[in-house]
């Protein structure tokens, strides 16, 4: 089995990665904007944006200073062992790269310093019996993730309600999500799995659509919509709000339709790793298909 | 792009003198204050107390930055936060601290917005999560007050060296961008 080291270890570079290098996904979005924009407010907003990003990667730092809470999806033979791993990994790369100390108790508001806490990081385990691990880290910061939402939408609503609500968050949100932003949606479960499925949405890569036909032509024309809108890079406007719309569902109760948003950044950070039995490991910033 | 360079701490008639729309970068000293350090210095004026700095005639940055202490004080990575969260608190802060600039992104509401015209204070925004571009910017730590708060919500003294490109997004005549902005994708928004 995978030794307690090795998974820390892990961490430590997933969140390296993760946070010093926007995912090949993202940094492309971002290029192809500036290719796309005419006006000289939202191509200054941009040029900033990627000169940051390359300076960030060549010198191995954080590309925005608010490094977020490290949210981790965990799949395979999952035990309290690997939780453990996950949360000294977490304090080491608070440390080493250095993160900022984000975790706070919510009622003192008193810092430990480490990103641990009570529940802290967040932890999404997946219980799968097959020989590898897979850990997948989603930083994700305030910014965006201050603007989350959740709507119990009443089933006759339907879509047409699913996709008024999202270009609602989205407009709500305005300027504050540091557009331009990528939104995952959940739809179904229970409200707490919605707002699950939202997240776990950010996971995919930016170029793939939903396996469900309507799904995915949901997530086209809602890129289509919200980039008419003409809010921009960081809200100074201009034709690039969002970088993609991903939606992911699941069942839910006859007399519910959950509906749960999450946005995230420009600095939309993520990375993937896959850990063998024999101790070899893979990373990836988009995920292994 | 024209970039006028400024200088803070600077007077009344210098924040004035910037209009929406233009482009800037600043040199001189700034202060960075989030949530905790607006609570704090509103705690400390409404007891009749001083604050261990001068925010007059100052840039107030909203940014809770990463910082390493070697020998002394660095700043990692200081991208300016969400400046909306602060609009509660603000208001009472630019009235009775009188700072010139504030440099943030995502822009502020109407009644910070007020608070600005009155006192004759400008609202810079620089692009959200450049967070190397401006510790690039900021090559030296002048001191830090309330290091209580933590590093985040601490007030870090900071000197800039040409940070910017910074958009003067909110003058002190009342106009916004972000405002003008926001108001046009909310009238597009109902024909989707």
């Amino acid at each position: 089995m995978y030794s307690s080291s090795l998974i820390e270890e892990t961490v430590v570079r997933l969140l390296r990665d993760a946070e010093c290098r926007l995912p090949p996904d993202v940094h492309a979005a971002l290029r192809h904007a500036l290719d796309i924009e005419t006006e000289e407010m939202p191509r200054s907003q941009l040029l900033v944006i990627l000169s940051n990003v390359d300076k960030a990667s060549e010198r191995s730092v954080p590309i925005c200073q608010d490094t977020g809470l490290p949210v981790f999806f965990v799949h395979g033979r999952c035990d309290e062992r690997i939780v453990e791993a996950i949360r000294k990994g977490v304090a080491r790369a608070t440390e080493e790269i250095p993160l900022r100390p984000n975790t706070v108790d919510p009622v003192s508001r008193e810092n430990l310093g480490s990103n641990l806490g009570a529940g802290m990081p967040p932890m999404h385990l997946d219980p799968v019996d097959q020989d590898h691990l897979d850990i997948a880290v989603l930083p994700k910061g305030a910014g965006s993730e201050n603007w989350s939402a959740l709507r119990m939408l009443n089933p006759s609503e339907g879509m047409e309600g699913v996709r008024r609500f999202i270009i609602e968050c989205v407009v709500k949100a305005g300027s504050r999500p540091c557009p331009p932003v990528i939104v995952g949606v959940g739809i179904g479960g229970t409200a707490d799995m919605a707002c699950v499925l939202a997240k776990k949405a950010l996971l995919r890569k930016l170029s793939s659509h939903s396996d469900d036909a309507i799904l995915a032509d949901l997530e086209s024309q809602l890129l289509l919509q919200i980039n008419s809108l003409g809010l921009g890079p960081m809200g100074l406007g201009g034709s690039t709000t969002c970088l993609g719309v991903l939606v992911e569902k699941s069942h839910c109760h006859t007399a519910s339709l959950p509906v749960a948003v999450s946005l995230n950044c420009w600095a939309a950070r993520k990375a993937f790793a896959r850990i063998y039995p024999d101790g070899r490991v893979r990373f990836s910033q988009e995920g292994f298909d | 792009m024209k970039v006028r360079k400024i200088a803070s701490p600077l007077d009344e008639r210098q924040a004035r003198s910037l209009r929406a729309g233009d482009i800037v970068s600043l040199s001189g000293e700034l202060l960075t204050a989030r949530d905790e350090a607006h609570l704090r210095i509103l705690e400390l004026l409404r007891k009749g107390q001083e604050l261990p700095f001068q925010l007059e005639d100052m840039a107030v940055y909203h940014c809770g930055p990463i910082m390493r202490q070697d020998v002394g004080w660095k700043v990692v990575a200081a991208g300016p936060t969400t400046s909306a969260r602060l609009d509660r608190l603000a208001p009472e802060v630019i009235r009775k601290c009188r700072p010139r600039l504030i440099i943030g992104k995502g822009g502020m509401s109407s009644e910070t917005a007020e608070a600005m015209k009155e006192v004759g204070c400008a609202y810079l925004a620089f692009p959200g999560g450049a967070a190397v571009l401006a510790a690039e910017a900021l090559p030296e730590v002048l001191g830090v007050h309330w290091p209580d708060l933590g590093m985040p919500e601490a007030v870090w003294h900071l000197r800039a060296k040409d940070l910017g490109p910074l958009v003067v997004a909110m003058d002190s005549h009342g106009r916004s961008l972000f405002k003008e902005v926001e108001d046009a994708v909310k009238k597009r928004s109902v024909l989707l």
